[in-house]
């Protein structure tokens, strides 16, 4: 227990939190909503690595979602660049339309 | 009120919450419906950390999250002007396979969390980690070098994300 509430609880929140982002990610199209899915499971494990701080309190995990943050806000600043620019190019975003890798 | 404590009381009614508007940011068709969902969603998971008295990073996570990175979301959605009408869509049959898997991930994890048993039985009534001044002494003293490199990262992001959004390199 910690503050009352049994860490499996956040273990399940977290894993239901992570497989909503994963199923996101699978089933849209849409590039942008694929980012913020990966946002989503990016939130789920930091709120796991707080609980689990909490729980043994070490700060450790609490620093560690900071550098996660910082990652992700790197992420965040070149993927949608990156988005943008092939926005300008093809006018599309689309998963489905970006397949010049395939052949 | 029915045996449970304010905290779990919180808890319960935060997770459903936050369960409820990723939900919704799944399968909401408009992308910037989805966004105000997300931050919604941000906005919960803040609220977990304030329960789990780490509020520094509570109001970190809200000012990053919610107030830098979706808006970022935004203006790139509103550049490309996307809505409803644009928005491409899987097929049916694409998407079942999708909600079948996550429902397997689901069950695979739930499987595993039942054999762990009862995990956190200590009792830390009034955690004081999370903070500013431990976990500021924390971060500059045992994490110094790992929080220089991730500056570096930023920076290296930031002349990055120009360089791509510009118009022709040269």
């Amino acid at each position: 227990m910690l503050n009352g509430i049994s860490i499996n609880y956040y273990l399940l929140l977290s894993a239901v939190l992570f497989i909503i982002g994963a199923v996101g990610v699978m089933a849209r199209r849409n590039s942008i909503i694929i980012f913020m899915c990966i946002e989503l499971m990016l939130n789920a494990v930091n709120l796991l690595l707080v609980a689990f701080s909490t729980l043994h309190n070490d700060a450790a995990g609490q620093v560690f979602v900071f550098f996660i943050m910082a990652v992700a806000a790197a992420e965040v600043a070149v993927g949608l660049a990156i988005l943008s620019m092939i926005y300008r190019n093809v006018k599309n975003i689309d998963t489905d339309v970006l397949t010049n890798l395939k052949n | 009120m029915l045996g449970y404590t304010i905290t779990q009381w919180l808890f319960g009614i935060l997770s459903f919450l936050a369960i409820m508007f990723a939900l919704m940011v799944v399968f909401s068709r408009n992308p910037v419906s989805s966004v105000l969902y997300l931050v919604l969603t941000f906005f919960c998971i803040a609220g977990h950390y304030l329960l789990l008295n780490a509020q520094f990073l509570a109001v970190v996570h809200i000012v990053v999250y919610a107030g830098a990175i979706m808006v970022l979301f935004l203006f790139v959605i509103m550049l490309m002007n996307l809505n409803e009408d644009t928005e491409p869509q899987r097929t049916w049959l694409s998407k079942i396979i999708a909600a079948i898997a996550g429902g397997m991930l689901l069950f695979v994890m739930v499987g595993s969390l039942k054999g762990a048993g009862e995990l956190g039985l200590a009792q830390y009534g009034h955690s004081q980690i999370g903070l500013v001044k431990n976990l500021g002494t924390v971060l500059f003293k045992e994490f110094l070098f790992p929080f220089e490199i991730a500056s570096i990262l930023l920076l290296a992001a930031l002349v990055g994300a120009i360089m791509i959004g510009k118009k022709e390199i040269k």
